[in-house]
């Protein structure tokens, strides 16, 4: 990974005494992962060109460094030794930490004038995010261009490439400069190569002094730089005394964006309104996730026994600690059980309850085994109600952001529109015995329905 | 002095019953194995040390009781040695045996008081009032009146040290024990009065009439399962024919509901006279009271059911649950009998039956009736025969170990069912998978390995894959293993090499291996069938579709289910061509293939991982370049290493070398994984090479050499449509020199034009050295080919060395597992094992899978 600064004018050789580097010489310095190198490939009067050049050990990345504890961070085939990562800020820091924090012994006096600098960043990862170059650095005085190509030029049909080539210049003092790309370069990449801490966030502010706290998209730059850590981003906001910080998806459609009351949170209202209604003393929330459902059935005194069932180990850890089970008390521990399960299995331990719910599980289950799904739920388990929600196709119209034919979750298999759910629910009560109520949640549209369809089941007496 | 006899059941719960100090623990260590004597003194020590210690009695008692549950779980005869002179107490020990269905026996101690006396003055650490003991001796002496009626089936009692000293406990069989049978069997179902039918079917299954009854030339056994009368026309000629066979030897018998209902008749109690017995009590009425005392006597006879062959047949009128066999409690007759109800009603009025087939997951097969259906249903190695004779459906026999059924049509309909007989319903209620087979530590036993383990949190991670990503289990009959390469090369600037290869099979004494092209694509397996009716028949599969591609994850390989469909198709196509299906005589087959390109499965890979890799390794390096170019082009750029600054300096000209080098390795590794894209339009696109036939109906081909399996592929599938390509190789004699440099060639050409390399296989498809499995396939893969795996830069000096460090133990130890599994799985399908047995070895594969290894290996 390279990078480039060019100062123009005259007399810019002394671009050397600003970074403490002699144009005349190469040189080189130990990272942790690797070497970094200094060296000019143009000095005149009137424009010099200084290079840092990272030269990073694949292998250690992969294996983790000899000695160390600590396995790979890597895949062995990885951009990390190519694109501009938090490697190079650690470099910056590391190469140029004196003229950053603007010291030059020599020339004192050039350190608090703005120069005209232009810095190059190449192979920079905003993984196909036109706008983000432009929105971080425009708000510092820069002029931005970016240069972008096709991913592979012998499949065109991969599509371009998820890295730019950066140009920056303004007029600006050195220090500043190094600082803006100290902080802003990890803030194009998902990962870091370091473990995130407390010190994180000081680095951060400590660079990001004078100018951070201004910057409009500091909440943005904040999370991003902090590794999308929630946590770590919030303590570094309260610091620069902003807002609440919203959290991005890359991966999932928002559809928080068009609700006042996040559809999540009238999905989960709905799906317990229902399970009280029916009179449930004890419910099995199959495919709890992290727990959300769960947490709001505990608070109720009707329910009495809750149990949470999940396929994935992960998620069932994170319902452990969202629901702080290590901490809770007794009696509450009492009514929940937390078990992994799947829903293509029978299992005899979703018998006995008289309400099970399915909150968006159905969608993430491959068509070919809902057959299984329906027999462990509505055969084996049969309990008294069945509560299922699942998207309505129909209203992803409304979600701009979303593709034709794409679907809101990578992981959904499918999502039926109206007629195809209620379609199922006809199949369900028929086979099983079961009598169905359909009902929306979240905002009706008067075309496409609702964001969210539920339909309630309700087992049959027996003859 | 003759012996006093104790007789009682192998497996049953024996209450010692006996006053302090009566010798009861001396008794039952003297006449029992010591593992089969529970006693409370041995469990008080256990909780505090002290086996006197009467305050803790309650504890002990659990303890006691849990271990005896245990036990006899097992089918382990169990002793319980303590005074058990309570009611309560002794109530407690005929509700496990109960609970159980094993007979509870009383051995009762009655010895005088006097003697007892001495006794417990002479163990000081006891040392208990003399009238305690006397208090024991009374409420013995009164237990011994009620012990038959608190419900212990046998009771014997010893009043004298004599008696005590010369006791020979005898230990008899169960009544249904009849594991030293072992057939063969021609199980026969109910047969409701249609006597011509079961001649007919006798006959049919080589029987013949003698002066003796239906005998059969070839030593064969017929065996009943009840329901010999009621509904049909010929109720007495049945009860005659099957009371010759049985009276002879010549067949076993189990009583049905109706037989019971017909005692009943017979000794004078009161039935309704409903579902049909009015014919028969006719009939027997007509025969006169000699031939009905016979019957009764017969039925009277008759066992709930029967455990034949070693245990691994058993034989019931309504089947029986797993936990029941060979127990005996009326809880157990009355299942055999009838079966188990749910308490609710259908809507022809008919009781809903519990489906106990569906949880059955023992190792004996199950064959009964009682349910008519209209075909023999197998479910999980039950097989219900009853396939309605009397309502106009079959007579049908299971002959066994043949696993062969035999029928005969009724001549007409005799009855009128209530409901119309159960078809075979859409899916099959007996292929469920439950999730505690699975939830859990696993243990496998293979025929390749004797022993696998599966530890509960790679289970936990299997169950997740599979729930939400595996394709439907009925198709997952094989996963393939994971292979593991050579051990590294000494060779310069080689990863990889053919002689370790080599080296390794003829070091464990294979001389000859084959050298198999690696198709550079994606691992996949086929399962085809002639047609969507086989694969509904045979796999259970009810989408209407006729086979499946998928990937070493038993993952679909095409989200597009119509490539697939087309594909099989066009397989499908082949095979009829050059009569594949007839000459295997199989209605479907299972392949291990490649697939290639390789981009149709990598395609997340390549641009999410390799082809942003290419993107930035060219962009930066060419940048790094064309600045060091121009840095070593200045003339003033000259490097004196006496003047140092901050850093070390450094010659530019040795910096453009490295990293010119670095970009030559980007370029190279850019061409090797653009040789395995290629863009796929339509299926015509893509190429499958199969390389292993692994499996038709009724054969596994893991006996055949690799060579047969190259080469019955190329003649049966290739050469007609150009997707499906045939593998090259070459044979090397590992122990010749000449032949392995011939390998080597042959490696080394296939790899320089950016080949994956190849796969070495022994010459047998399983390879052992003095019993131990060696390793199915070692692979060797190509010098260039591994830039995508170790990265771009790999071959850099300082680099290959490090990675030649690089330990192959624990995937060796994977692969030998999980070939050991795959086959297991094609051994069961192939054997007809129930769907959960098959799930079992992929689940377990997939298990496996989440044990961490180095991918690159």
């Amino acid at each position: 990974m390279i990078l480039t600064i060019t100062y123009e004018g005259s007399n810019t050789q002394d671009l050397g005494y600003l970074l403490h580097k002699n144009p005349e010489r190469a040189q080189q310095f130990e990272l942790t992962y690797g070497k970094a190198y200094v060296f000019y490939p143009e000095v005149s009067d009137e424009r010099t060109t200084a290079a840092l050049l990272l030269d990073i050990d694949p292998i250690d990345l992969a294996k983790g460094k000899l000695g160390s504890r600590e396995g790979g961070l890597f895949d062995y085939v990885n951009d990390r030794p190519y694109a501009s990562t938090s490697f190079m800020s650690t470099a910056i820091s590391k190469v140029f930490g004196t003229a950053m924090a603007g010291t030059c012994k020599k020339k004192p006096e050039l350190v608090d004038v703005p120069l005209k600098l232009t810095a190059k960043v190449y192979a920079l990862r905003d993984n196909g995010n036109e706008e983000l170059a432009k929105k971080l650095f425009e708000p510092l005085g820069y002029t931005v261009s970016t240069e972008r190509k096709v991913l592979d030029e012998k499949f065109p049909e991969w599509g371009n490439s998820p890295y730019i080539d950066l140009t920056i210049s303004g007029t600006v003092r050195l220090c500043d400069l190094l600082n803006h790309l100290y902080v802003m370069i990890p803030v194009f990449d998902r990962q870091k190569h370091y473990y995130y801490s407390d010190d994180e966030i000081k680095k951060l502010l400590d660079h990001g002094k004078g100018w951070l706290e201004n910057h409009p998209e500091k909440e943005r730059i904040a999370y991003r730089y902090l590794a999308r850590r929630k946590g770590y981003a919030r303590k570094a906001i309260d610091v620069l005394s902003a807002e609440e910080i919203v959290g991005e998806s890359e991966e999932e459609i928002d559809e928080e964006k068009e609700e006042r009351i996040p559809l999540n949170t009238q999905r989960m209202d709905a799906v317990f309104k229902e399970a009280i209604n029916s009179g449930a003393r004890s419910v099995i929330d199959l495919g709890c996730g992290e727990g959300r459902l769960t947490s709001m059935l505990l608070s109720e005194p009707q329910i009495r026994k809750v149990t949470a069932v999940d396929v994935s180990v992960s998620a069932l850890e994170k319902a452990a600690r969202r629901l702080k089970l290590d901490r809770m008390a007794t009696f509450r521990k009492d009514k929940l059980d937390l078990i992994q399960g799947s829903l293509t299995y029978k299992d005899s331990r979703f018998e006995g309850y008289d309400c099970a719910c399915l909150v968006e599980v159905l969608e993430h289950i491959d068509p070919s085994r809902i057959p299984a799904l329906e027999r462990v739920v509505f055969e084996f388990a049969a309990p008294q109600t069945v509560i299922v929600t699942t998207p309505n196709r129909e209203y992803n119209a409304n979600y701009e952001s979303m593709k034709e034919n794409s679907l809101r979750h990578s992981d959904h298999r499918f999502e039926w529109s109206r007629e195809e759910f209620k379609n199922w629910t006809d199949h369900v009560c028929e086979k099983f015995n079961y009598t169905c109520e359909i009902k929306g949640i979240g905002e009706n549209d008067i075309n496409l329905g609702s964001p969210t369809q539920m339909g309630v089941f309700t087992r049959n007496e027996q003859v | 002095m003759s012996k006093y006899e104790i007789s009682i059941p192998e497996v049953c719960l024996v209450a010692m019953v006996g006053a302090t100090s009566s010798g009861k623990t001396q008794f039952a260590n003297r006449y029992f194995k010591p593992t089969e004597v529970l006693s409370s003194d041995f469990f008080r020590a256990i909780i505090t040390d002290n086996e006197n210690d009467q305050g803790i009695s309650k504890e002990a008692f659990d303890l006691l009781f849990y271990a005896a549950n245990k036990r006899l779980n097992n089918m382990k005869l169990t002793v319980i040695d303590a005074t058990n002179i309570q009611k309560d107490a002794r109530a407690e020990i005929v509700a496990l045996a109960k609970k159980q269905n094993v007979h509870a026996v009383a051995i009762v101690l009655d010895l005088p008081e006097q003697l007892l006396q001495e006794r417990n003055r002479q163990r000081p650490e006891r040392n208990l009032p003399p009238r305690v003991i006397s208090n024991h001796c009374r409420e013995v002496k009164r237990a011994i009146k009620y012990l038959k009626k608190d419900g212990f089936r046998f009771v014997y009692v010893i009043n004298s040290i004599e008696q005590f000293n010369n006791v020979e406990v005898i230990r008899t069989k169960l009544w249904n024990d009849r594991k030293d049978e072992h057939g063969p069997f021609d199980i026969i179902g109910d047969i409701h009065g249609c006597c011509d039918e079961l001649v007919m079917l006798l006959e049919k299954l080589g029987y013949v009439s003698s002066e003796h009854g239906y005998i059969h030339p070839e030593g064969r056994k017929a065996a009943f399962l009840g329901d010999f009368c009621d509904r049909g026309p010929k109720n007495v000629e049945v009860l005659k024919l099957v009371m010759d066979m049985v009276k002879e030897g010549n067949a076993l018998a189990v009583p049905g509901n109706h037989d019971v209902k017909l005692f009943k008749y017979l000794i004078g109690k009161e039935i309704k006279i409903t579902h049909g017995i009015d014919k028969t009590i006719e009939e027997l009425e007509a025969e006169g009271e000699e031939f009905k005392k016979e019957v009764s006597k017969l039925l009277d006879s008759l066992i709930s059911h029967y455990v034949l062959d070693d245990g691994k047949l058993v034989i019931s009128h309504a089947g029986i649950k797993q936990e029941y066999i060979g127990r005996a409690s009326m809880k157990v007759r009355d299942f055999c009998l009838y079966g188990e109800t749910t308490g609710e009603v259908d809507t022809y009025g008919l009781p809903v039956r519990l489906d106990w087939a569906s949880d059955y997951r023992g190792r004996a097969t199950i064959v009964y009736g009682h349910i008519a259906n209209t075909e023999v249903k197998a479910v999980n190695g039950t097989y219900c025969i009853d396939t309605g004779c009397v309502f106009g459906g079959k007579l049908s026999a299971f002959r066994y170990p043949e696993r062969q059924v035999v029928e005969v049509d009724a001549l007409k309909q005799y009855y009128e069912p209530i409901k119309p007989l159960e078809e075979k319903k859409e899916e099959d209620t007996g292929d469920v998978l439950i999730a505690q087979d699975y939830n859990r530590k696993m243990h496998i036993t293979t025929e390749l390995l004797p022993s696998i383990d599966i530890h509960e949190n790679n289970a936990a991670a299997a169950l997740e894959i599979m729930s939400r990503f595996a394709a439907d289990p009925h198709w997952l009959i094989y996963l393939p293993p994971t292979m593991s390469p050579c051990e590294t090369s000494f060779e310069e600037g080689y990863l990889e090499y053919p002689t370790q290869a080599f080296e390794y099979y003829r070091k464990r004494g294979v001389k000859n291996v084959v050298c198999e092209k690696k198709h550079m694509g994606s691992r996949a397996v086929i399962v085809l069938c002639k047609d969507n009716k086989s694969a509904r028949e045979r796999f259970g599969i009810n989408d209407e579709s006729r086979g499946i591609i998928y990937t070493r994850t038993g993952r679909k390989f095409f989200d597009d289910n119509n490539i697939e469909k087309q594909l099989l198709g066009r397989l499908g196509e082949v095979l009829n061509k050059t009569r594949f299906w007839k000459d295997f005589e199989t209605d479907w087959v299972c392949l291990d293939c490649e697939l290639m390109p390789w981009s149709e499965k990598a395609q997340g890979l390549l641009r999410t991982q390799y082809g942003p890799t290419g993107y930035a390794g060219i962009d930066s390096l060419d940048n790094a370049v064309e600045a060091l170019k121009r840095v070593c082009m200045r003339p003033n750029n000259a490097f004196n290493v006496s003047e140092l600054t901050t850093g070390q300096n450094i010659d530019p000209k040795v910096l453009l070398d490295k990293f010119t080098s670095k970009k030559e390795d980007i370029e190279r590794y850019i061409d090797a994984y653009r040789e395995y894209c290629w863009k796929v339009e339509n299926v015509d696109d893509i190429r499958i090479a199969p390389f292993h036939l692994l499996a038709t109906e009724g054969k596994v081909y893991s006996d055949q050499k690799h060579v047969w399996h190259i080469e019955t592929i190329r003649k049966y599938m290739t050469g007609i449509d150009p997707v499906f390509m045939a593998t090259d190789y070459i044979c090397v004699d590992t122990e010749n020199e000449e032949s392995i440099n011939n390998g080597i060639r042959w490696w080394l050409d296939l790899t320089s034009s950016g080949g994956e390399g190849m796969v070495v296989k022994p010459e047998t498809y399983i390879a052992r050295e003095n019993g131990r499995l060696l390793q199915p396939a070692v692979k060797c893969r190509g010098r260039e080919y591994l830039r995508i795996i170790y990265g771009p830069e790999y071959l850099e000096p300082e680099h290959l060395e490090r990675l030649k460090k690089r330990s192959l133990g624990r995937k060796r130890s994977l692969a030998e597992r999980e070939f050991s599994l795959g086959m297991e799985s094609l051994y069961r399908f192939v054997k007809k094992e129930p769907l959960y047995k098959v799930h079992e070895c992929a689940f377990a594969v997939m298990a496996l899978e989440s044990e961490p290894v180095d991918p690159r290996l």
